[in-house]
This record gives structure tokens, C-alpha cells and sequence, in this order.
């Protein structure tokens, strides 16, 4: 008799959510979840899979990544040329074709994170006006549960009622506009810049306490007045904030003066890693401020970050970040495309190559290795390169190995330029990642900071995402390519082929705020939008399988 | 809501790229009566709705029913070896995915109608990127407003009291008195007679024109004579003369937020790409003394949205060719017109047959020699006497879904009107569900080792 069970059999489980670190042990799945075992002993799965020798995690969970949307469109639209050259995603009678490269479409997209064992995605940087394109490209994202960040740090009504004083109000519009958009959380980038970017010629703003053209707010109280909002309506993952002069040599004074612009409250301090530069304008100076930084972390548990780890080689720079995208096509002499959002949001992107000869590309890479290897508590730094920023998604078996294999690192090192390899923590660091703490900053940590309470983890009731791992001395490619992944309790990929279709859920946010507001906003979007109010938010229809992650008590 | 008089607001219009959203129509029974917001564009095509009936599908010339149609069309393709899926600037987001799975399907060339408009302006965005911006910064920022080979007033009536001339935008108080206008073009027309300067550009001379500008953007001082003609090419005489230009780059360098509206009078000229790239260029230069932002005057309501899914399922916006199985890109070589015209497609599946009027003679004498399967909209004549036609549901009026503005900005559309036609993605997907036995691969699949 049936009783619809699945029974991972045998394997050695890394589930650091509830303790369980390299145990031998069975797990049970019915009903795309996760349940204790039977305790009838007449009870028998439909299925075993034999995990005896594998090592057994939940699914990988990338929380900061760019995947779906209007500039990662674009980045497709204007890159043929890395295309061409990049391995290509034959159709077969369960998936569609697609094609690679640093911007991957949508299918191959979901296709190659499932392969790598990742079950979950969270694109980082979307313009709420634009909102209902990213749902139409989730919906032909397979294989992954995945939300968004809705971009705030340079909305117009957010900055006014920050410079008002206005926190209630606020704290409605972010419930109201995170609703509107079904969004995940609420995403600041380069705070007050993108506006400084579009009133002015190579506009930015360059510290966090001068006022933004035409609004009289500064950076300091967008970033306070969000974090408080988002606490105020209980969202599950704190203000997720990519900090004012991203990539600047001497950035680190900016990104600690970030950190304490949030007064105590949740944060996450995104892709850290392009936020630590000691120096002057001057790149001869280019160096690491991760130290003090990482000691900051260490000390302050309302912050959490993720490293934007650079990879050397060709990728794409996409960002929110208008004024950035502009330098970067300048320093680098690249083609250069923008677009400014009406209202939200500003947009870069440039294509762009790490080099190990470049001192400046070698600290970007050494430093992100300091940020894994120097914050104390792994549950409070994930992993990420900022897809596609810092390298593609596909590389992160690679930085696993960096993390876990010393001598590895150490061999890597000294291919990178002079003054990295001799002043870098890098060269005196032995720790070494054990599999449970690559758990943690792959799939458990990022669930916990984005308050998924159902992922993450192998406790009865999770969500039934599993990957198993052949064991292999090099940790590169035991995680390059998965034995078998397991997929809202259905057995998705075997050795990276996909065995069904399975399109995954959008997750969003629902909060309740203040309705009460609405006809403020309404009043004032009609004025200045160039689309009907009644037009903006995204229906239910737009979403396919879906689920709101319910909100919590904060204040 | 089809048995008495019902008034819809907010309603979307996919008819030019403008989308505007802020129609009101009544509809009675099938019919739409234009209240507010319907431009002269625009209310022919309401007024057509309902107003003739043709047949959900029909064979040769014979009305037939839609099981019937499909099971011929699927016949015609299992048959191809060639095939070509064409248009899709006429439908939505479902319509374009249901055309990019079938073309998965057959390992068939897919294109969109942009290959004879605005493909050339992608092409540029390719090489030299672009600076642009959402029409509504326009509206509330752009005290520049340049129209370049472009006739909005004609080709998009709305535009102006929507997006650039007209409205009142957040830092343009005085609305129109806050802006300039200007329009360079190779004649007058019904924009320029709008704006506040004319400068002709000679025929065919829109690259030069822009290069002399890019000069004079890096000149401290104005230039002391012409361009000097040393191999009496004409190439010298772009149209306006030198202090005209002059003035331009001045102003252009002087404004707060410039933006270039550019039409297919510069991208559909030979070397449209090129062109287009210059203008990109200049605009690019443009951003070293202020904002400057670009953005094409796109032409039928979801071609951006055509572009777009395409794009994101395979990577390339339009000319992709999947007939290995995997995507693959080539202007000029998978698109439509040039497929046709080296004769190698043998049977065209055509998503909105409007596009044809823009085949050349030789592409469009090809395209009546093979088997055709058309779909188009009941208030749209088909252009081809097809083999099968299909009648489908208008997006937006019959059916919901997604109209990309030519900014991108996704607009949504919603039923305004019963129908019993089906949609583009049903009849679509209906075709690619009738087709013999998937083979696992990609029928004309080149076998590799």
C-alpha cells in the first residue's frame, strides 16, 4: 500500500539548523516536505534513494543573485558575443533549449542552478514599475523558488517622507509598495546616489550625511528610516543594502558608517566584499579594509552580510547603481547602458574582466576570501558573487574549494598580483571550512537571515529540497555536480539532467500597513508616473504557484 | 457583460508603442465605443472590433473548425524542414512564449517583425550600449527634447501631451515652457511644426551629421569655416550648415536632462545600425557634460514585448535559429526578410501577418510559393492569402495580458470583451500538442559526434 513516502536512505546528513552535523542518518519525504519517520514499521516508501556514502544537505539558497528582469534582459539583449562562445543548453523532451554565458536565459538559468544543487534564488535589484516583467521571467525560471528585492533607496516618496519625519507613513508605503509589487524585501542601492545620478552629470553622493539634490535627505536617514520600516512591518528579511561609493578605493569609512546608520536595527550589508577598499582615488593605494570591518560584524549581531565574491575571468556588471555602471564603462572602456526609472530606480551595465595580473582585481578576490574567513560566525556571512557581478553562479564549487582547501588558496594566491599576495590576511589565515560550515553559508545561514523558516534546514515540515553529494576529495567538484537533487519532494535532477519539469514557487511578502495612506499615494503617483495607479500593482494572475512568507513581530 | 452597455476605465492600448493606459471605452455587446483617450490611430482599430466576424480558422480561403485547422497546421510543419515563425508584435507575453516553444519544438528560425524596423537600433545596443531612460523621467526631467528621423505627431499621437512635449513633470513646472524642442529630420513635418527649432539633415547624410556633433561637443570654440569637401563627395553638406550645429552641441551640453527620440528615418536607412550607433555614441559623449538619455520611437504596441520574451527564453531578441536545438544568432542571416529571399525556409508560421507589407518584393514572392499558417487579430485584414488562417483573440480587449511599452515598462492588459476566439498562445500550442511524436531532438538536428 501506497502511503506516498520518499526515503533518502543511509546518507551522511549536514543539517546545521537543527544540529545535525555529519550524521548517518535516514530522511523521509512526503508530500514535498520533510517528515520524521514513520514509526509504523510496516510502512514503506514508494521509493529509496541509496544515499549510503553521499553526503545529504538541504538545497542551496542564493540570496543575493540577478536572474530575472529588465536590466538582466537587457544584459542578455546587448552581449551576443559571449554567447556564441559559451557551452550551449540543447532542448530535450523535458527542458527547452537556452544559451549561457554570463547572463543565462531563463530555462538554462533554472536548469544550471538546480544541477549545482540550488533550490532557491532571490534576485536582488528590481524596480517596483517594473515588477510585472520580473514575474513574467520567473515564470519561465524552472526548477527554483524565488523572489526579488524591490528597489527603495531613491524612491521619491520614500525620500520625502524620510526627510519629513514622516515614519508611519513611510512604514505604509514600503507595506503598500512591497504588496503592490509581490515583492520579497525591501532593497536599497547606493541610497540618495541613483537620484544624485540623474538630476546631475556624473552625479553621486559621496558620504551619508550630504542632503540629495531637490529632496534635503540624506543617505544616513533613508537607511535609518527603511530599517525601521521594515522592522515596524515585521518583513522576514531585514533592509538588504548595497552602500553608498560601491567600489571606490577608501569605501570602507562609507560601508562602517552604514552599519552604523542602522542604529541597532536588522540589516544585511550586501556583495560586503565591493564595500571594503582602503585607499585613495589614487589605485596605487588600492587595499583591504576587512579587518576592521569584519571585526564590526563580529561584534554587532544585527548584521548580517554576503560577500559578492570575485571570480577571475569574463562577466557582466549589472547593478541598480546608475553612477556605477557609468564609472565602471569608463574605467574600463566598455560599452555602457543606463536606464533611469521614472520615480524608483536607476541601472548599469557594463561587461567587465577580472584579471589576476590587475592589483586592483587581485584584492577584490583576496578580500572576499578575508570576508569568509575572518567573520567569526559563519551563520551571518553568506555566499554569493553577486551573480553575475563578481563572477556567474556557477562558480561557487570553486570558492567552496577556496574555503575548505588551504593549500589550494595558497596556490591560487600566489598567481595573483605581487602587492596582493604580500599584504593580504590571506597569506597567515590557515582556517579551513568544514562541510557543515559550507552548509550554513549556502543553504542554512541565508535561510535564516531571509526568515525562511521553511527552508534551510531537514527538519520535519521543511520544504523537501535536498541535495546529495558524492563525496570527493576536491571539494570543487564534489559541489560542481550533484548526485541527485531533490526538489519539493520530487527527484528533479540526477548527475545535472533534469528528469521533470517543475516550474518552483514565487515567494513574496503580503505585510498589512496603514491603507489609510493610499490616497496620498495615489494622489501622488498619478501626478508624476507616466502609468495609471490602478495599473501599477501586479495581479494575482502573475504569479504561478506562490506563497506569502508571513511577517513576525520585530518591534 | 456582453448583454448591455458597460464602461471600462484605465483600459490599455496596444495599437503604437506608446501603450497609453488611460483609455475609457464602453463596450456594447462586441462592440467598443471609444470614450476618452482613443487617438486618431486608435479609433479606426476599436471601431473595428466586432464590427466583422471572419471565421476562427479557415483553410484555403474556407472556413473550417479550429481542430480542423490545427491538424493541418501541424501538418505543414511536420512536413517542413525549414520552417519559419514570424511577427509576434501583435500578441503578448503567452502568444510570444507558445511561438518561442514551437519553434523549440520544430528547430525552426524565429524572428520578430522589429528585423525591418528597429532591429537595426538593437544591433547598436549591442556595439556601443545605450543610455536611456523609462518615458516617464522624460516627462518629469527632459528639458532637451530632440526628435531625430522620427514624426510622433503622426506616428504616435499621444506622445506629446503624455510623455514629451506637454505634461507637467516633477522638476518641469512650466510643462511645455520648460522644454526645447527641436527635430532634425530631411524635411519639415507635422512634429517639427510642434517644435521650437528645425535642422535639416541632407538625405542620407543623419551619420555625418552626427559625427560633425560629436566633434563640436569636444570644441571650446566655434568652428571658423565648413567642413572643407577635398574629393567633391558631397559627403560635407550634411543639410544645416556648421553654426547651426554649433548651436546644437552648445544646447545639447547646456540642458539638464537631454533625451534623443530617434525613428526608423535614421534606423532604417542603409546602415541603419550604423547610424544608430553614432547616435548612441553622441549620446554616451553626451553624459561627460550632463544627462543625456536615447530611446527609440518603436512602432507596434508589443514589439518590445516580442524582444523581450524572446530574449529572455533564448538569449538573442530577434533572428534566432534553433535548428540544432540550441539557439543560435545572426542578423541577416536568420531573419525573416533575408530567409525568404535566399529561399530558405520552406513553410512560415506567421504571428500577425501585418509585417509582410514590409518584405521585400523578393522575400514576399517567396512567401506566397510556400505553405503559410497565418494568425491575426478580427479588426486586422490578413495581408496573405494564407493556407491555414487563424482568427485570434486581441490582448487586451478579448483576452488578458502584457503589453511591453516601448520603454519596457510592462503595462497589463485585460478582457474588455466576450469572444469565442481563441488566443494566439492556445492556437499555438495547439499546433505544437498536434505534432507527430516528439523525437527527443530537434527534427533537423545536425548529428555530432
Amino acid at each position: 500500500m501506497s502511503h506516498g513516502y520518499l526515503k533518502i536512505a543511509g546518507g551522511t546528513v549536514y543539517d546545521p539548523t537543527n544540529g545535525v552535523d555529519g550524521v548517518v542518518q535516514d530522511v523521509w519525504v512526503r508530500d514535498g516536505r520533510i517528515v520524521a519517520p514513520p514509526t509504523d514499521p510496516d510502512v514503506r516508501p514508494d521509493r529509496t534513494i541509496d544515499a549510503v556514502g553521499m553526503v545529504v544537505m538541504p538545497g542551496g539558497i542564493d540570496m543575493h543573485c540577478h536572474i530575472a528582469g529588465p536590466k538582466v534582459n537587457t544584459a542578455r539583449k546587448m552581449r551576443p558575443e559571449e554567447k556564441r562562445k559559451a557551452a550551449v543548453v540543447r532542448r530535450t523532451a523535458t527542458t527547452h533549449s537556452g544559451t549561457m554565458g554570463s547572463v543565462p536565459s531563463t530555462f538554462a538559468t533554472g536548469y544550471k542552478y538546480a544541477g549545482l544543487g540550488y533550490t532557491t534564488a532571490f534576485d536582488a535589484a528590481v524596480p517596483p514599475l517594473s515588477a510585472r516583467h520580473t514575474h513574467e521571467e520567473f515564470a519561465d525560471t524552472p526548477c527554483l523558488d524565488k523572489g526579488f528585492y524591490v528597489l527603495m533607496g531613491n524612491n521619491h516618496y520614500v525620500m520625502q517622507c524620510a526627510a519629513a519625519g514622516e515614519q508611519e507613513k513611510l512604514n505604509a508605503f514600503v507595506g503598500w509598495l512591497l504588496g503592490a509589487a509581490k515583492g520579497y524585501a525591501c532593497k536599497l542601492v547606493n541610497p540618495g546616489g541613483v537620484e544624485e545620478w540623474k538630476s546631475r552629470q556624473a552625479g553621486n553622493v559621496h558620504d551619508l550625511d550630504t542632503p540629495v539634490d531637490h529632496f534635503n535627505v540624506t543617505p544616513r536617514t533613508i537607511i535609518r528610516s527603511l530599517a525601521h520600516a521594515v522592522d515596524a512591518l515585521g518583513l522576514p528579511h531585514p533592509v538588504h543594502v548595497h552602500a553608498n561609493n560601491l567600489g571606490l578605493p577608501g569605501n570602507w569609512t562609507t560601508t562602517l558608517e552604514t552599519m552604523r546608520a542602522l542604529e541597532g536595527r536588522r540589516g544585511h550589508l550586501t556583495h560586503i566584499q565591493f564595500h571594503s577598499y582602503d585607499g585613495d582615488p589614487d589605485a596605487q593605494s588600492f587595499g583591504s579594509q576587512v579587518a576592521p570591518l569584519a571585526e564590526y560584524v563580529n561584534e554587532h549581531n544585527n548584521l548580517t552580510v554576503d560577500v559578492g565574491q570575485v571570480v577571475f575571468g569574463k562577466t557582466t556588471s549589472m547593478t541598480g547603481d546608475g553612477p556605477l555602471g557609468y564609472f565602471l564603462s569608463n574605467v574600463y572602456n566598455t560599452k555602457w547602458f543606463s536606464s533611469d526609472t521614472e520615480m524608483e530606480a536607476g541601472c548599469g551595465i557594463a561587461p567587465i574582466e577580472y584579471r589576476n595580473k590587475s592589483l586592483v582585481h587581485s584584492w577584490q578576490w583576496a578580500i572576499g576570501l578575508e570576508w569568509y574567513l575572518t567573520v567569526n560566525d559563519p551563520w551571518r556571512v553568506a555566499m554569493s558573487t553577486d551573480h553575475p557581478n563578481g563572477g556567474a553562479f556557477l562558480a561557487y564549487p570553486q570558492i567552496i574549494r577556496l574555503l575548505m582547501d588551504r593549500d589550494y588558496r595558497r596556490d591560487l594566491l600566489k598567481t595573483v598580483h605581487r602587492g596582493v599576495r604580500e599584504n593580504s590576511l590571506l597569506k597567515d589565515i590557515d582556517r579551513e571550512y568544514t562541510l557543515s560550515e559550507i552548509a550554513i553559508i549556502t543553504r542554512a545561514g541565508p535561510a535564516r537571515i531571509l526568515g525562511l523558516t521553511n527552508k534551510g534546514d531537514l527538519g520535519p515540515g521543511a520544504d523537501a529540497d535536498v541535495t546529495i553529494y558524492t563525496p570527493h576529495e576536491d571539494k570543487q567538484q564534489m559541489f560542481e555536480l550533484p548526485r541527485y537533487v531533490i526538489k519539493s519532494g520530487e527527484l528533479l535532477v540526477e548527475h545535472g539532467d533534469i528528469r521533470h519539469e517543475h516550474l518552483g514557487r514565487t515567494l513574496h511578502v503580503q505585510p498589512e500597513y496603514d491603507t489609510g495612506v493610499e490616497s496620498d499615494i495615489a494622489e501622488w503617483f498619478e501626478q508624476y508616473y507616466s502609468i495609471r495607479w490602478r495599473n501599477y500593482p501586479v495581479g494575482d494572475e502573475y504569479l504561478h504557484d506562490s506563497e506569502v512568507i508571513p511577517t513576525r513581530k520585530f518591534l | 457583460m456582453t448583454s448591455h452597455a458597460t464602461e471600462f476605465r484605465d483600459v490599455a492600448c496596444t495599437v503604437c508603442g506608446c501603450v497609453c493606459d488611460d483609455l475609457r471605452l464602453r463596450v456594447e455587446g462586441r462592440r467598443v465605443v471609444p470614450l476618452s483617450g482613443v487617438c486618431e490611430l486608435a479609433a479606426p482599430w476599436f471601431e473595428r472590433i466586432g464590427h466583422t466576424q471572419p471565421a476562427a480558422a479557415a483553410i484555403a480561403g474556407g472556413a473550417c473548425s479550429l481542430d480542423e485547422a490545427v491538424t493541418r497546421a501541424a501538418a505543414i510543419l511536420a512536413q517542413s524542414r525549414a520552417p519559419l515563425i514570424w511577427g509576434l508584435s501583435r500578441s503578448s507575453s503567452d502568444g510570444q512564449r507558445a511561438a518561442v516553444r514551437l519553434a523549440d519544438r520544430l528547430g525552426a528560425c524565429i524572428d520578430t517583425s522589429a528585423s525591418l524596423c528597429h532591429a537595426p537600433s538593437i544591433m547598436a545596443i549591442q556595439q556601443v550600449g545605450e543610455s536611456t531612460s523609462s518615458l516617464g523621467e522624460i516627462k518629469n526631467r527632459a528639458d532637451l527634447v530632440i526628435f531625430w528621423g522620427a514624426d510622433p505627431a503622426v506616428s504616435h499621437p499621444r506622445h506629446f501631451e503624455r510623455y514629451s512635449l506637454e505634461p507637467v513633470g516633477e522638476f518641469l513646472p512650466g510643462g511645455r515652457s520648460d522644454r526645447t524642442v527641436v527635430v532634425v529630420d530631411v524635411e519639415p513635418t507635422a512634429t517639427s511644426a510642434a517644435a521650437d527649432h528645425f535642422i535639416h539633415v541632407a538625405p542620407d547624410r543623419d551619420f555625418e551629421m552626427i559625427w560633425a556633433l560629436r566633434q563640436l561637443l569636444r570644441e571650446d570654440d566655434p568652428p571658423a569655416h565648413e567642413f572643407a569637401d577635398t574629393n567633391n563627395t558631397g559627403a560635407t553638406n550634411l543639410g544645416a550648415p556648421l553654426d547651426v550645429l554649433w548651436d546644437l552641441a552648445q544646447r545639447m551640453k547646456r540642458c539638464h536632462y537631454g533625451v534623443v527620440f530617434f525613428g526608423l528615418g535614421l534606423a532604417r536607412r542603409s546602415l541603419g545600425h550604423r547610424n544608430v550607433e553614432a547616435l548612441l555614441s553622441l549620446v554616451a559623449d553626451l553624459n561627460a557634460h550632463t544627462r543625456f538619455t536615447a530611446r527609440r520611437l518603436r512602432i507596434p504596441g508589443d514589439v518590445t514585448g516580442a524582444d523581450s520574451v524572446v530574449c529572455w527564453q533564448t538569449g538573442f531578441p530577434f533572428a534566432v535559429n534553433l535548428a540544432r536545438g540550441y539557439p543560435r544568432y545572426g542578423p541577416g542571416e536568420y531573419t525573416a526578410n533575408e530567409l525568404l529571399e535566399r529561399h530558405e525556409v520552406d513553410a512560415c508560421v506567421l504571428v500577425g501577418s501585418e509585417a509582410v507589407a514590409n518584405l521585400s518584393p523578393a522575400a514576399a514572392d517567396w512567401l506566397r510559393q510556400i505553405p503559410t499558417i497565418a494568425l491575426d487579430y478580427p479588426n486586422v485584414a490578413p495581408t496573405v492569402e494564407a493556407d491555414v488562417q487563424f482568427t485570434t483573440a486581441i490582448y487586451g480587449v478579448h483576452a488578458p495580458g502584457t503589453a511591453y511599452r516601448m520603454d519596457e515598462v510592462p503595462i497589463p492588459l485585460r478582457q474588455v470583451v466576450d469572444t469565442e476566439y481563441p488566443t494566439d498562445a492556445e492556437v499555438l500550442g495547439a499546433m505544437q500538442r498536434a505534432m507527430p511524436i516528439d523525437p527527443c531532438g530537434p527534427p533537423n538536428a545536425i548529428q555530432q559526434a
